[in-house]
């Protein structure tokens, strides 16, 4: 189906066609009394785009800053300048060491996990088998569909007294209904382990395709040199096929960093965070202060905003070096 | 992975495409046990990512008192629930419409924004431009949620709010998704020749009649994975419109189906009826654009 679109890129519909009113052609060079109006031309094509993200980017980072030095009661009514108490609140705050170490261990395990089990399905789904456009698409639904309505399936699969994960652990005999042990979501690790899994689960899509989109980048003469240097495959892997990897890997490692540390809805629709903090990331956490204390969410805003800057600029420094190397 | 230009990546499409019904007749007269695990296995992920889908169309059809029966499938399926699920108790009809006005408003307006920006940039250089492609791929990095409270902030402070959130949502989610517009739009029109438009405009075309009907429609491709693109990330996004929105009656869908959560009896059926609508439309749209979106997800990060 896509091979349609995109082999038949149409052809130029009326392209040779002469406009009807034929103004005297290559007017754009030939100008020097406009030059200063012409310096400013791109502002005319790039000017709409800067503006949309000076209004739902840069102002809000600005309002951010602002707001976390505010004081302001849950009613919403600002009364004054808060110093610097939201950070100190919030750092005062005794959820928040139990809340930063879940949140390292979220975003290091689903990350991890997606990355190593992408590798493996790329390869699979890299190999020539019947059928592979549809095992494809199956795999694009998690990416496709909405987060929050696959954490609610995954919250409703797991339901202690009806579940159908439960339902099968039961005819195992691993699990009785409604015991404390099937109450998945109801413990704090075990909801942890499950909504990790889901995370995963929503992020393999995307990584296996870029580690694909990888692995089709590399040219297959490689592979015929190093089996008449007679390496082995599992040699051919290490040596070619993960070197060569590496920068769409890296990308895909970042992009997902990204997203696991800022992912909402998973924890959200499965747990809401709870009970108390004790399944929350500092995402969540910010979110639900928001709630009451609009200054402190902010002051974890500008906390969890630091952090996802200094992993772009990791990132940044990564793909230079990246660059350079493939230089 | 270089960026690919369209026309190279259509290329390779065509050189792809092309050896692979001669291998699907030969598999098909002699399939190799190797084959046949690796099929098989793949076969196996794929049902498992699709599993979670299928219970969502079960329980979507589960009659209600059988909604809470431990067993895979109910004995009766209730398929009357797709139809009831309309009725105004639910909100699920406004939220369908909430959600389309937001996932189109945005993806007009990103459509809007996005083309002369990916053009100019595209054709020309200038100074400025590596600081805002800069900024493009800042935004892209950034996602509502980190910038939640100073949205939510600066709307309710400029009064946008109280006007109607839909404005907001369109604004937000333009502003998500330009980058990935761009860069689309950006690699397609750049593997249009510039000549192309040079003949029209000796033609007697003007700039922008050279630009609507040689180059855009030669960039058509990117354009519409542009479109479904930002209309599905539109449709499927949560927390912004779960920050903006407090009146039932202006919420989309995901707002909506959160709010079934809260309720002392969840109307799970109706619920995974109104995930089901809102989910094959989209699977059959990113099928569509599948093999293009990596491009527009990562072009940025490694130009």
């Amino acid at each position: 189906m896509s091979d349609i679109t995109a082999a038949e890129p149409g052809p130029p519909a009326g392209a040779p066609e002469p406009g009807p009113s034929a103004r005297p052609p290559a007017r754009g060079p030939a100008r020097p009394p406009r030059r200063r109006l012409a310096a400013l031309e791109p502002l005319l094509w790039i000017g709409p785009a800067i503006a949309l993200i000076a209004v739902v980017v840069l102002w809000p980072i600005v309002t951010m800053v602002q707001t976390s030095f505010q004081n302001i009661t849950p009613l919403g009514i600002t009364i004054g300048s808060a110093g610097l108490s939201n950070f100190s609140q919030v750092f005062k705050n005794p959820n928040l060491p139990g809340i930063l170490v879940r949140t390292v261990i979220w975003v290091a395990a689903a990350v991890a996990i997606t990355m190593v089990i992408s590798l493996g399905l790329a390869q699979l789904y890299n190999q020539r088998f019947p059928g592979r456009r549809f095992a494809r698409w199956a795999i694009i639904a998690p990416w496709a569909a909405s987060v929050m309505m696959t954490a609610l399936i995954f919250r409703w699969v797991l339901q202690p007294e009806n579940g159908v994960v439960n339902v099968f652990l039961h005819q195992l005999g691993l699990v009785r209904f409604n015991s404390n042990q099937a109450d998945w979501l109801g413990r704090p690790d075990s909801a942890l382990v499950w909504m990790i899994g889901v995370a995963v689960f929503v992020s393999l899509p995307f990584t296996t395709y870029v580690l694909l989109a990888g692995l089709q980048s590399i040219p297959d003469e490689l592979f015929e040199a190093a089996r008449v240097d007679g390496a082995s495959s599992w040699r051919a892997y290490r040596r070619i096929t993960l070197p060569l990897l590496r920068p769409a890997f890296l990308v895909a490692l970042v992009i997902n960093l990204m997203n696991v540390f800022n992912s909402f809805p998973i924890i959200w629709e499965m747990t809401r965070g709870g009970p108390g903090y004790e399944t929350s990331t500092t995402t969540v956490f910010m979110y639900d202060l928001k709630g009451t204390f609009v200054g402190q969410a902010a002051a974890m805003s500008i906390v969890n905003f630091t952090l996802v800057v200094i992993i772009v600029l990791v990132f940044l420094r990564l793909n230079r070096w990246n660059r350079q190397e493939a230089a | 992975m270089a960026v690919r230009t369209g026309t190279s990546r259509r290329l390779a499409a065509r050189k792809q495409a092309a050896p692979q019904p001669a291998a699907a007749r030969a598999d098909r007269r002699l399939p190799s046990l190797r084959t046949a695990i690796i099929a098989a296995a793949a076969y196996v992920v794929a049902v498992i990512f699709v599993l979670p889908y299928l219970e969502m169309l079960i329980t979507a059809v589960r009659p209600q008192r059988e909604l809470y029966e431990p067993n895979y499938l109910p004995h009766h399926f209730a398929w009357s629930n797709l139809t009831n699920m309309w009725g105004a108790a639910f909100g699920i009809t406004s939220a369908v419409r909430v959600s389309l006005e937001i996932a189109g408003g945005a993806t007009l307006l990103v459509l809007l924004v996005a083309l002369p920006a990916a053009y100019y940039t595209s054709r020309h250089r200038f100074r400025g431009r590596g600081a805002f492609l800069l900024l493009v791929l800042a935004t892209q990095m950034l996602q509502p949620t980190a910038l939640i409270v100073g949205i939510y902030k600066e709307f309710l402070d400029f009064g946008l709010l109280n006007l109607n959130p839909v404005w907001s949502l369109i604004l937000v989610n333009a502003g998500f998704n330009l980058a990935f517009a761009v860069w689309i739009l950006n690699a397609y029109i750049g593997s249009i020749p510039v000549e192309l438009e040079q003949a029209a405009m000796v033609d007697g075309s003007t700039r922008l009649g050279a630009l609507f009907r040689v180059t855009l429609p030669l960039a058509m491709p990117g354009v519409v994975t542009a479109l479904i693109f930002t209309f599905i990330a539109a449709w499927n996004e949560f927390i912004s419109a779960l920050a903006l929105t407090t009146n039932g009656s202006d919420y989309p869908l995901t707002v909506r189906l959160d709010s079934f959560i809260g309720q002392y009896t969840v109307d799970w059926q109706h619920l995974f009826g109104a995930s089901l609508v809102a989910t094959v439309p989209v699977l059959i749209l990113f099928a569509l654009i599948e093999r293009r979106v990596v491009g527009g997800l990562t072009a940025g990060s490694i130009r």
